[in-house]
Parts: structure tokens; C-alpha cells; sequence
């Protein structure tokens, strides 16, 4: 449907606008214009908060720019894809990833107390759970798209199964965060799919009911303690509660229209802890107020709703799933690092989407928007 | 097949649309929250948080005002503050304690006591980011060691602060005490606001007299710091009022001419400037070095001290307390003569001994041949004790205590030594509250010698001979001679003016005590030799152990430490006196041999030193 979108368009206005004009050859790379410069407001943006939140750190700043070089390449190369291939990948990127996770906790190397990477010779280290993030709404997404929806029980059975194994590898790392996030992007597929409701809330009730089981179970020592800091942070206001602290402080201090960019003294004095990476919201609030922070909340906000329309205006149904999972896990990670570092939820690593400092996060994401653009601009007949 | 298809994809887009359009409604609703969460933080809550920002980042500190100089009647510097430097560590910052330790230890000698009292410090340091000490005092090449090798230590820092010195050392101790760490008793009574960037306080002596005038008055400074710490800038400050200069009579140079003449002695060194009361000297040997107590004196070299048997912690000088024996005969002298009980002209004889009627106890001169007829001149010049035995018994010790009194026996008139003892001045109500006994006669044969009950420091001693020097004109006896340039004090302890029947005793009793030393027959005679004042002097032996009746005391036989000690008291120059002078050797036997030429070298060096 997409593409006879640009045919009318093509043919239709004389007097076509500089907008509609660029419009038109973007769309010949299968880039959509919209999302793209949404997105590339919200890179912009983000570097100039890590600007400030890394002491005027140019050489991080150059970096990161990089980083969205890299990014918005990679996206270049995914939206030219044909989603006929991603579904012959589907498969074997998922079976990929779960011999890779085996391998990590076979042979894998331990950093802070939980074995994530995997170092094989010839290649560099990497995380296979960053693999899974993409490879696993793919498999789930192409499984569901080859049945009837709504699905049927015994097929949402069987991909709940697929979920699991990596859920299970995962959580062995121990990465409980990680996890969660891999196996709701799985889930979200099937949510997509039509899972029923009655299925869905009484999903929630068992996990809501299992909490506690978790807790003496499957949790270890130092996610408990994560949670107990959550729940009081100024139990322990020196060790684990430290960043909490701070991070509310930055906040609450910038006020509405907050202290002014590089003028944070939170952030700038260092009180504020990884304040260019997993807190750089805190820093953006303390400088530029709730008035920024709705700036960018109204951005992210927008980026999700172009990716649900993309979704919802795919021509087929592993598309719409693909995309649909991949732009709610987007909003997921939203809403996991703001409502972690304003005291909303307990603090897990995730970084802020797209701005955050670090590679690996921002070429993945950029990755999925790729990949949700080739769905989108591919006519699938 | 193909209508069937189209209509499942119709079915499938539209299950999929709600779905999507329930997942927006979702979305905008959490992210709503997310904005309703950071409102209420920077709307509702930002007046807390603001203030919990300027707290972080806002630090009043107080800043430790300059402890005041102390210096000598002369200028000479006794107390001064210099840099020290310490090694500190930021645990924040090191990433292996004990390699770095370790690699620390290869620079400069960490000794297992730093490095206990270093982990213990660790423990209880409370702010992340906060420099904890590893070792203090650093020396010029364990800097310059650490500095070089900075770069491979990361979170190591050499800080400097102010440490309290005495540049004279063991010479002034005993009067000018020590600041040392303030400690958790001290922390209680001392003013939190004006300590709390204090970190020494003063002792003993002088330091804890005028603690309050030389501590001066705690600064503050508003700063920005970051989070680990470091002063970023100064917002504003109020500078400290450093403590008050004090000038002492103290003279440092008779501190050392009294140190070097006690040398190898036990014992003390009072001198008193006879026209102010201001105290030229005091000193007690064996010493000690005041400055390792200020940043903390080891266990063993404490023990060391408190275990050696010279006792160097001890301050004879006015915590001695002495029999003060043949020294106190001017004053009994004085004592009979304005009871009326004697004159200059009376004699007495003197067979070796003396006895009470319905008494069979003889009590003996010191000369078993006795000193044949002598009177009060001769008595004084001889030392003669069956004089005084018959003078006491005549006067009676409801006359002499009084008498005495007045010259500051039996009570701590210094304005400010602090922890200076009393002595001992007993009388009958004395002896009978305390020892639950009546007086009797024989009590006052004993005082009528000095012995007996009756105890006296070398600040006793030397303050009743400045008033004797001064013909009984009261001097409170003091070390402070200005404090910030003031001298007057509050309270001061006073005692009367003695006034005598007769003033020509004065004269008479000057002129028997310089016979004391140019007489032939002077105990004193030895110190005459190259003598260019005139000075009088008295000399006296106190009994360690109490010899039986029969008995010959023997030096030779007797213990080192059961030797007589020896006393001399004297002043000069006689036409004029402005020095008064105590001296006590402990088991120094003759006091003509051994405190005397103490007492003159200290007098010559005030009297001559300054031209010389």
C-alpha cells in the first residue's frame, strides 16, 4: 500500500514541495523520510546532551557521532533488504544466536559478575544476547506470519517455547534485564498476532503471582539488592543508593526550565554517576528542565507512534508483526531507563534509546528501524 | 482461494490496526506517567531537591584558625606552627588497596603501625571521595618519592597541614606543656563550633593554661566542591581569628643553663624574676622531646617514657613535693624573731643535740660535736639545727604556720601552672583532721628544721625566696608576662604584704644568708669562688630515709636512691635582688656541692649572659 502511496504522489502535484520532493527519493532507497528525521532530531539532541554530560567531552562526542555514522548506515543497508530474505534469515539468525549463548556460558568471559560476552578468535567480543534482540521478534514474527490469526492456542504454545530457550540462556548469565527485555519482544509479536485476551491478562496474573517465587528462586543476591535499593533507596545512600539519590536530585533541582545547558551542577560537579550513559536523561532534566524533558518525551513519542503507522500500514503480516514488536521494545526501553533513573523502577542497565552513549545499543537500534523501513517500503504481494 | 485470502488479510489488518491503536493509547498513557513523574520531581518536589543539590555541591567548611606563638621573655620562639605533610589515599579512586600499598611500601617505609592505623581509618571514613591519611610526617625525600612516582598512583596524594613544634624541645616541656590530638573526652567538653576544624588541643602547661586565648576563633569558608571532593572555588569565607601571641618571663636561655647544669641530676630548676614574679625558669630533669606527642607518641616510646625510672614525665618543678629541710630556716628565722621569741643577739648552745624536758629522745644536729654557742646569724650561716630546735619550741607552731603562710607555703599562688601541688603546711588542726592525732612538741622540733610533715615544690621554694628577695612585697608568681599584647589579669591570686615588727630582719637575715656563702664557716663557702655578685643563698638536705637514733649515716653504704636530696635556695644580687632561685637535686647529698653551683650558674647566666 506504501509504495502506491509515492506512485499518486508521482503523478499527482504539479507544484511538489521541497518536503515531498526529498520524500520521493528517499523512498526510492526505501528510507522513510518521516521516521528518518525524527530520528536524526533525536541523535542531534543527543549529542548535545552528551556534550554536556561528558564535561564538554569533544572526543566522546566525536565518537558517538560515529556511532550514528555507523547507525544510519547500517539502517541504509537494512531498509535495502527485502523482507523476503529477513524471512529466509529468521531461522538461522535465531538458531545463530542460541548457539552463541550456549557458547558464552561454555566458554564465555565474565565482566562484573555475570558471563555476557563471548570472545571467539578472529572476531571481536561480542554479546550474543545483542544478537537475539533482533534475532529473536524475527523468528517469532516469521513463525506467526506463516499461520492463520488469530493464532491458535497450540501455535502460541510452540512460540512461547521459542521464547523461552533464550530466555532461559539468558537468565543463566546472569542477565535478568536483558531477559525480560528478549522475551517481551517476543511476546509482543504474539500480542500483535491477536493473542487472545483472556490469555494475555491471565499471563500477567501468573507472572505477577510468581514474583515471589522469583525472588527466592531465580534471583541472585545483587538483583535483590537492586530491588531493596528501589524500594529505599536511602538504606544505603553511600553504596547502591548512590545513584538513585543523585540521579532524583538532578532531576527535582532543574525545575521547569532547569539550570541552563552545561550549567547542571549535579552533572557537571560529578555527583551524578554514569551521567553520560544509563543517567543522561538526569542531565538533560537538570539542564533544561521539565521543559526538555517534554521536548523529548514528545520526540520519542513520535518516532513510536510513525513506527506503529508504519506498522499497521505494511502489506504483510510479518511486517506488521516485526515492526509492531520492534517499535513497542523501542518504547519498552524508553520507559525502563526514564522510569528507572526519575525512581520509578528499579535500576536495571538500559540505556536511554538513541542517545545514551555506546555503540553497540545505538547501531542495533538503528539496525531495527532499518528493518522495520524495509518492511514498511517493500510492496509484498 | 483468493477471496478466502483477501478476506483473512482484511481480518488480519484490522485485528492488527486495534491491536496497534490499543498499543498507542498504552503507550501515550505510560509515557504520560513518565512526564506526570518527572512534573512531580521538578515541579512538586523541586524546592527539596534543589536544596539537596546545593548541599552536594555547596560545603561550609571550617577553617582551623592559626594557634597563636608562643615566645620567650627574650623573643626566642618556644612554640611555632610548620607544614607537615602527610600521604593520603581516595579509596574511590584506587582500584587494589593493597597493591598499592604494596607498591607504596617499595617507595618509603610504611611501618605495620601506619598501616594498622591507616585500615582503621579507612573503615570509619565516611564520604566517598574523602583523602584518608597513611602516613603523617612525611620527610623531604619520601615526598619527592611519591611525587615522581604520581603518575603510577592514582587517587595518592601528599597533603600539607599546620603541626604545632617546639623548636627548643626537652629545655621547656616542663613549663610550656604540649598540644597532642584532641580525644573523645576533650571532644565532649571542648566548643564544637570553634573546634570543628581543630584537630589539636593543649595538654599540660601553658598550652592548656591559655588553650582558650591561644586556639582563637574557628573561619569559615563556603565552597563548591565535586563529588570527590575538591574544592572547585571559594564562594565566600570568613577568615579565622588566629590565637593570641604569648610572651612569657620564661627565659630560654637560663631553660638551658638550667638544663645543662642539671645534667646527669634528677631534680628541678625554679627561678622567679623578684620585682614582677614572673617566673625566669622552671625546669625539671630528666626531660622529654614535647613535639612526639603532638602527632601521636608511638606505644613503645610512651611506655618508654612512663616506665623509665628517672620518671622524665614527672614535673618536679612543681609537682615535687619535697621536705624542703635547712631552706626553710630564714623564714622560721624571721618567724621567731616577729614572734619576739628570739633576737639577733640571743645564743644558744649547741652540745649536737636537743631535748625536751620528760623527754628522752635526743633530736640531732646534723654536726654530732654540735657548733658550740651560736646565735640566730651564726645559726643561719652553720645551719645550725639545735637553733632552730630551740627557736621552734619557743615559738611554737601555732606562730610558725601562720608565718610561713604568708610567704604562699601549703597552697598553688602560681597564677597559671596548672596541676602545680599545694606542699604541705601542717599545724595542729592539720594533724588532726588528717592524721586523727594531737600535735605534739616534737612535731614542732621537726618543722622547726623543715622536716617532718612539712613539703614544699621547687615553686614554693623559689616563690617564697623572691619575697623574701623583695623584702615581703607579694609578686604572684606567673609565666604569662602578655598575652596578645595585654598583661593585665583577672583574678589574680593574691596574698598580702608581709610586714615584719622590725624591717632591719630583712637586712640582718640578707646578711646571714650571704654568709651562707662568703662566711668561712658558710655551708654555702664552695660556691664563693669566682663569684661577681653578691648573692645569698641557703642550702638544705632533706632525709630520703629516716636514720635510727643511733645510727651514723653513711653514703657510702646507703642506696643511691635513699641518698639525701640536696636543696639550695638563693638570690642576688643582694643590694638589689631581681633573681630568686630554687634548686632540688634529688639524692644529690651535699647541697653546697651539687644544687648550689646549679643555682649559681642559672644566676650568673641572668645576670652576666646578656653582656657575654
Amino acid at each position: 500500500m506504501a509504495g502506491t502511496d509515492f506512485s499518486h504522489q508521482m503523478t499527482g502535484g504539479q507544484h511538489q514541495s521541497g518536503f515531498a520532493r526529498s520524500k520521493l527519493l528517499f523512498a526510492r532507497f526505501h528510507i522513510d523520510l518521516t521516521l528518518f528525521l525524527l530520528l536524526a532530531l533525536l541523535c542531534g539532541s543527543g549529542l548535545l546532551i552528551l556534550y554536556s554530560a561528558s564535561g564538554q567531552g569533544g572526543a566522546m562526542v566525536q565518537k558517538q557521532a560515529i556511532h550514528y555514522l555507523i547507525g544510519f548506515t547500517v539502517l541504509l543497508i537494512a531498509a535495502q533488504i527485502p523482507p523476503r530474505l529477513y524471512r529466509v534469515l529468521a531461522p538461522w539468525a535465531y538458531l545463530a544466536g542460541v548457539i552463541a549463548l550456549i557458547g558464552v556460558l561454555v566458554l564465555g568471559v565474565s565482566g562484573k559478575g555475570a558471563q555476557r560476552w563471548l570472545a571467539l578468535p578472529g572476531l571481536p567480543r561480542f554479546q550474543p544476547s545483542e544478537l537475539m534482540k533482533l534475532a529473536l521478534p524475527l523468528l517469532i514474527a516469521w513463525y506467526m506470519s506463516t499461520k492463520s490469526t488469530p493464532p491458535k492456542l497450540i501455535t502460541l504454545g510452540k512460540a512461547m517455547l521459542l521464547i523461552a530457550i533464550p530466555l532461559v540462556l539468558i537468565l543463566k548469565q546472569p542477565d535478568l534485564g536483558t531477559s525480560i527485555l528478549i522475551a517481551a519482544s517476543g511476546i509482543l509479536v504474539l500480542f500483535f498476532s491477536g493473542m487472545p485476551w483472556w490469555l494475555i491478562f491471565s499471563m500477567i496474573s501468573i507472572v505477577a503471582a510468581s514474583a515471589p517465587l522469583m525472588w527466592f528462586f531465580v534471583m541472585h543476591a545483587y538483583q535483590k539488592q537492586r530491588v531493596l535499593t528501589f524500594l529505599n533507596p536511602e538504606s544505603d545512600p553511600l553504596g547502591s543508593g548512590w545513584n538513585i539519590i543523585q540521579s532524583k536530585t538532578a532531576i527535582g533541582s532543574g525545575g521547569i526550565e532547569g539550570k541552563g545547558w552545561m550549567q547542571g551542577t549535579q552533572s557537571q560537579l560529578e555527583f551524578l554517576p554514569e551521567s553520560h550513559t544509563d543517567f543522561i536523561i538526569a542531565v538533560l532534566a537538570e539542564e533544561l528542565g521539565l521543559i526538555g524533558v517534554l521536548l523529548l518525551l514528545t520526540l520519542y513519542f513520535l518516532i513510536i507512534t510513525r513506527g506503529l503507522y508504519m506498522a499497521a500500514r505494511c502489506t504483510s503480516l510479518f511486517g506488521r508483526l516485526l515492526s509492531g514488536s520492534l517499535i513497542t521494545t523501542f518504547f519498552i526501553y524508553v520507559f525502563v531507563n526514564i522510569g528507572m533513573v526519575s525512581g520509578l523502577l528499579p535500576v536495571v542497565g538500559v540505556p536511554l534509546p538513541l542517545v545514551s552513549w555506546g555503540g553497540t545499543s545505538v547501531v542495533s537500534l538503528l539496525a531495527g528501524f532499518g528493518v522495520m523501513m524495509s518492511m514498511y517500503t517493500h510492496d509484498v504481494k | 482461494m483468493w477471496g478466502n485470502s483477501f478476506r483473512d488479510r482484511m481480518a488480519e489488518q484490522k485485528l492488527f490496526r486495534s491491536r496497534a491503536i490499543f498499543m498507542a493509547v498504552f503507550i501515550f498513557a505510560l509515557l504520560s506517567l513518565l512526564a506526570g513523574r518527572m512534573a512531580y520531581l521538578q515541579v512538586v518536589l523541586h524546592d527539596k531537591y534543589q536544596d539537596l543539590s546545593e548541599n552536594n555541591r555547596i560545603q561550609l567548611r571550617p577553617v582551623a584558625p592559626n594557634r597563636g606563638l608562643i615566645y620567650d621573655r627574650n623573643g626566642i620562639l618556644l612554640a611555632e606552627n610548620i607544614p607537615s605533610y602527610s600521604l593520603t589515599l581516595i579509596k574511590e579512586r584506587v582500584n587494589d588497596i593493597d597493591e598499592t600499598l604494596d607498591y607504596l611500601k617499595n617507595l618509603i617505609d610504611i611501618s605495620e603501625r601506619d598501616e594498622e592505623q591507616f585500615r582503621k581509618r579507612l573503615k570509619y571514613s565516611r564520604r566517598p571521595y574523602q583523602p584518608v591519611v597513611v602516613k603523617h610526617k612525611l620527610d623531604e625525600k619520601e615526598i619527592a618519592q611519591i611525587m615522581v612516582n604520581r603518575y603510577y598512583l592514582p587517587g595518592i596524594d601528599v597533603e600539607a597541614r599546620l603541626v604545632r613544634h617546639y623548636p627548643e624541645g626537652e629545655t621547656s616541656v616542663h613549663a610550656l606543656g604540649y598540644v597532642g590530638r584532641i580525644n573523645e573526652r576533650e571532644e565532649e567538653r571542648l566548643d564544637k563550633k570553634q573546634y570543628s576544624a581543630t584537630k589539636h588541643v593543649g595538654k599540660l602547661g601553658i598550652e592548656r593554661r591559655y588553650e582558650t586565648e591561644l586556639h582563637g576563633q574557628v573561619g569559615y569558608q563556603k565552597v563548591e566542591t565535586n563529588a570527590r571532593g575538591r574544592i572547585l572555588r571559594v564562594i565566600e569565607q570568613e577568615d579565622p581569628i588566629p590565637g593570641k601571641d604569648l610572651v612569657l618571663h620564661l627565659d630560654q636561655r637560663l631553660q638551658n643553663a638550667a638544663a645543662e647544669a642539671m645534667k646527669g641530676y634528677r631534680g628541678a630548676v625554679v627561678a622567679i624574676d623578684v620585682a614582677t614574679g614572673g617566673i625566669l625558669t622552671q625546669y625539671s630533669n630528666p626531660s622529654y622531646d614535647p613535639n612526639s606527642f603532638v602527632t601521636g607518641i608511638s606505644h613503645t616510646e610512651y611506655s618508654g617514657l612512663r616506665n623509665d625510672p628517672d620518671l622524665p614525665l614527672f614535673n618536679r618543678a612543681i609537682r615535687g613535693q619535697y621536705p624542703p629541710a635547712s631552706t626553710l630556716k630564714p623564714f622560721l628565722g624571721l618567724s621567731f624573731l616577729d614572734a619576739g621569741a628570739v633576737t639577733w643577739e640571743d645564743k644558744v648552745e649547741d652540745n649536737g643535740w636537743y631535748q625536751l624536758e620528760n623527754d628522752e629522745r635526743l633530736y640531732r644536729d646534723w654536726k654530732r660535736t654540735g657548733h658550740g654557742h651560736v646565735n640566730l646569724h651564726d645559726a643561719m650561716m652553720e645551719s645550725c639545727d639545735t637553733y632552730f630546735y630551740d627557736g621552734a619550741f619557743k615559738t611554737t607552731v601555732d606562730k610558725i604556720s601562720p608565718f610561713l603562710a604568708q610567704f604562699g607555703f601549703g597552697r598553688n599562688m602560681a597564677l597559671d601552672v596548672p596541676n602545680a601541688l599545694p606542699g604541705l603546711l601542717p599545724d595542729r588542726e592539720w594533724k588532726k583532721n588528717k592524721r586523727r592525732r594531737s600535735w605534739y612538741a616534737g612535731d614542732t622540733l621537726n618543722l622547726g628544721i623543715g622536716q617532718g610533715f612539712m613539703l614544699a615544690t621547687p615553686m614554693q621554694l623559689a616563690t617564697a625566696t623572691a619575697m623574701l628577695a623583695a623584702k615581703g612585697k607579694w609578686h604572684t608568681p606567673r609565666l604569662m608576662e602578655t598575652i596578645g599584647g595585654v598583661s593585665e589579669v583577672e583574678n589574680m591570686k593574691k596574698l598580702d604584704d608581709i610586714e615584719l615588727k622590725d624591717p632591719e630582719d630583712w637586712d640582718k637575715m640578707f646578711k646571714a644568708m650571704e654568709d651562707v656563702i662568703v662566711g668561712s664557716r658558710g655551708t654555702g663557702r664552695a660556691l664563693r669562688y669566682n663569684l661577681n655578685f653578691r648573692m645569698a643563698g641557703k642550702t638544705g638536705t632533706s632525709q630520703v630515709v629516716s636514720i635510727a637514733q643511733n645510727e651514723e649515716y653513711d653514703s657510702e653504704t646507703i642506696a643511691e636512691r635513699n641518698r639525701d636530696h640536696a636543696l639550695f635556695i638563693a638570690f642576688a644580687p643582694v643590694e638589689n635582688p631581681t633573681i630568686a632561685i630554687a634548686v632540688i637535686v634529688e639524692n644529690g647529698e651535699s647541697a653546697g656541692r651539687t644544687a648550689g653551683p646549679v643555682a649559681k650558674q642559672v644566676i650568673q647566666e641572668y645576670l652576666e649572659g646578656a653582656q657575654g
